[in-house]
């Protein structure tokens, strides 16, 4: 053993037949050369802009917008600037993909239940429902709902009142809404205190549980907490009742909340087209927990509910929800196709912001950069909640 | 995929190598064609027929250029653009000539880096609106939702506008042509807003055009004018005097039937500017029949204009802004001396 290794230390191996160094030295000259491929280009682009005396650089973004955007969450105009008017279409985009992603995981669930449901109508139902929505483009859906929505719903004028305060017409859907109050904050704060006490009342229970064995009713008195406090509040602070109520102007709904068509449409087509897909998932995650785990778990007089929630979900998660993130990274890049249909998404307002200060490598940088980030913070996320369903190895 | 049109005319800008810069002329000579960026779609501008064909007074113009460098019409090839896209592709050099009823402005010719030649179209942008919506002008809009194109000049002026009369709208801003009219048609918008000449297309081919009127106010100049590259002072003039050639006929009375003829004028106006004595198509790099063969196979601009726009078109429109100086217009040629 001594005798090779001093041999081995003697004959000194050229580092270019050390796998070790061979390796390192490889990824150095691959670094590089992605390092010298990507100055060539930006130095190129540059040259090239200058000659054609084309302005660089992000120095527009402090420049006045000058455009309108058709619905925003944050006060804007068009006196605000280009990173104002960007900042609004990336909320837009949040907001369609957030509530989009909610509303696909609950009906994706649905529908992936549905479809191993023992009920004959209802599984085929499920089956044809995602077999359709899989296979048509979901740009042709969007036009579709968008569609849907302007040729066959009246005008404003003659818009339709399917319940008290809530109008249907072409021009989108215009709900009552409570007036603002200052007792709107304390409900907030005291859902948010329910909150804490809820999360500490799990615990508690379940450390209960753990010693002696006694089941507290967890969910009941978590909802009447989180519905209650807020409802005392407003009550204490003298229970506002004052509404909004969307009236008639001159051509729209004045006051109220409207949502915009546009809106509607998109995030209808986003999750149906995306629940047909995550149902999918959902399906392949509980059947790859086997039979006998579900006969065990009965077998021990556990009943149905506590069957689902404590022994197949915990294992059928971890095979949905690495393919979930991916559903969900569709969903918000889908969002961009917004533009097809109107809605101020992100994609929407870079194109306006390229278009005027023809500024398009800025722009499309920022494009870029902005579903970047989109995306992997959703997939932080997911990878963390990947990791506490993960099987733990004992 | 919008997006990703527009992401590769970036990466072309980026590859555009640091070459030496050869002419545009002698670019498009060798080609064979010269590649003319047009709308994909607006009546009598430059829009397709059923058979394929395009057709408009921006087609015609192109048509001018190619007639001009190569003495034949047909070696243009067509290149649709959207709003969003024309810059970049003309930048980017995937087009050697924009005619795609573009408004020159400061900012294109300054940070975007084209130069507009003299506008082929004097255009401004107005409002279409329902016959039932019972609004005669467009301090009437208040509260209205306004059907847009995106990445126009006409997004940034209909924001100018009601800003400047402090009236409350809502813009609804989609992407192609055939979409927005539809929504517009539909009612999902009160008003549509664009160049004139552009509604008076999209009326022509609303489901009962008669139910439809445009607003007297035109709220902003819209030149339109064919765009090229900085930095190609020869291209530029060519494409400068194609236009320029199609207004000075229309002045000097000569249209495409009556041109062989005038091969045998005696005005030395007339047998200068037809190459009879010769100079012009030199001092341009050009043949010395380049007017010629504009007249001959494309005509004048009074002729391009009836054809396409006029009022035995369905568009309807006047000469207005755009006749003849000489007939209270702005059409005013450079002389060709």
């Amino acid at each position: 053993m001594k005798d090779f290794k001093d041999s081995a230390a003697r004959e000194k191996v050229p580092f270019w037949l050390d796998p070790k160094k061979r390796a390192i030295l490889f990824q150095l000259m691959t670094f590089a050369m992605v390092g010298l491929l990507a100055y060539y280009l930006t130095s190129n682009t540059l040259i090239n802009l200058e000659k054609q005396s084309i302005a660089t650089g992000f120095s527009f973004l402090q420049k006045e917008s000058s455009f309108e955007i058709g619905e925003s969450l944050i006060p804007y105009s068009a006196a605000n600037t280009y990173a104002r008017a960007l900042l609004v279409g990336a909320l837009n985009t949040i907001k369609v993909a957030f509530i989009g992603i909610v509303l696909t995981i609950i009906l994706g669930t649905i529908i992936g239940m549905a479809r191993l449901s023992t009920n004959w109508l209802l599984s085929k139902l499920a089956a044809i429902y995602i077999e359709f929505m899989q296979d048509i483009p979901i740009l042709l859906q969007l036009f579709f709902w968008y569609a849907i929505f302007y040729e066959t719903l009246p005008s404003s004028q003659e818009a339709l009142n399917p319940g008290a305060g809530i109008y249907l017409s072409n021009r989108g859907v215009a709900f009552t809404i409570p007036e603002p109050h200052p007792a709107h904050l304390y409900m907030l704060l005291a859902f948010l205190v329910g909150c804490v006490i809820v999360y500490l009342i799990r615990r508690w229970a379940r450390k209960r549980q753990e010693k002696t064995g006694q089941i507290f009713p967890v969910f009941l008195v978590s909802m009447g907490i989180l519905v209650g406090f807020p409802l005392l509040t407003w009550w204490v602070l003298g229970a506002p009742l004052k509404m909004n109520v969307p009236k008639l102007g001159g051509f729209n709904f004045e006051g109220g909340l409207t949502v915009s068509p546009e809106f509607i449409a998109l995030l209808l087509g986003l999750v149906l087209y995306t629940a047909a897909f995550v149902a999918e998932v959902v399906r392949a995650g509980i059947q790859s927990v086997s039979k006998g785990q579900r006969e065990a778990a009965m077998s021990i007089g556990l009943r149905p509910v506590p069957v689902l929630n404590l022994v197949i979900l915990p294992q059928a998660l971890r095979v949905i929800v690495p393919p979930l993130t991916s559903q969900m990274l569709n969903l918000t890049k889908n969002s961009s196709l917004a533009v097809a249909i109107g809605y101020p998404d992100f994609v929407s307002v870079a194109n306006t912001t390229i278009n005027q200060t023809g500024q398009s490598i800025e722009g499309v940088a920022l494009i870029m950069a902005v579903y970047l980030f989109f995306s992997l913070s959703t997939s932080v996320f997911m990878n963390w909640y990947n990791k506490r369903v993960a099987l733990v190895e004992r | 995929m919008k997006v990703f049109k527009c992401f590769t005319m970036v990466l072309m800008l980026l590859a555009v190598g640091s070459m030496a810069v050869a002419g545009t002329l002698d670019e498009v000579r060798a080609k064979g064609v010269v590649t003319a960026g047009v709308n994909p779609g607006v009546a009598g501008f430059s829009m397709p027929d059923e058979k394929g064909v395009w057709k408009g007074l921006d087609v015609d113009t192109a048509k001018a250029i190619a007639a001009a460098v190569f003495g034949d019409v047909n070696k243009v090839k067509y290149v649709a653009l959207t709003a969003v896209q024309r810059l970049p592709a003309l930048q980017s050099k995937e087009v050697d000539v924009l005619c795609r009823n573009t408004t020159a402005t400061l900012t294109r010719e300054t940070v975007n880096g084209l130069n507009f030649v003299h506008p082929n179209y004097y255009d401004g942008q107005g409002f279409l609106i329902s016959n039932k919506k019972k609004v005669k002008t467009a301090k009437g809009l208040k509260g209205a939702t306004v059907c847009t194109l995106p990445g126009t000049t006409t997004e940034m002026n209909a924001a100018d506008y009601f800003r400047k009369n402090a009236m409350p709208w809502k813009p609804v801003v989609i992407e192609s042509n055939a979409e927005l009219n539809k929504a517009f048609f539909a009612g999902r918008c009160d008003v549509l807003t664009s160049d004139a000449s552009q509604l008076a297309a999209v009326r022509s081919v609303a489901p009962n055009p008669d139910d439809y009127i445009i607003l007297p106010e035109i709220i902003s100049k819209e030149p339109l004018a064919p765009a090229v590259r900085h930095g190609d002072d020869q291209w530029y003039d060519i494409v400068n005097w194609t236009v320029m050639a199609l207004i000075e006929a229309e002045e000097l009375g000569i249209t495409s039937s009556n041109v062989d003829e005038m091969l045998k004028s005696t005005d030395p106006q007339i047998q200068r500017f037809l190459g009879v004595n010769p100079g012009f198509g030199k001092a341009l790099g050009l043949d010395e029949k380049w007017a010629y063969n504009i007249i001959k196979q494309v005509g004048n601009y009074g002729e391009i204009f009836d054809r396409n726009v006029g009022p035995k078109t369905p568009l309807k429109l006047d000469r207005g802004l755009n006749n003849l100086w000489t007939k209270g217009g702005l059409m005013y040629a450079i002389p060709f001396r």
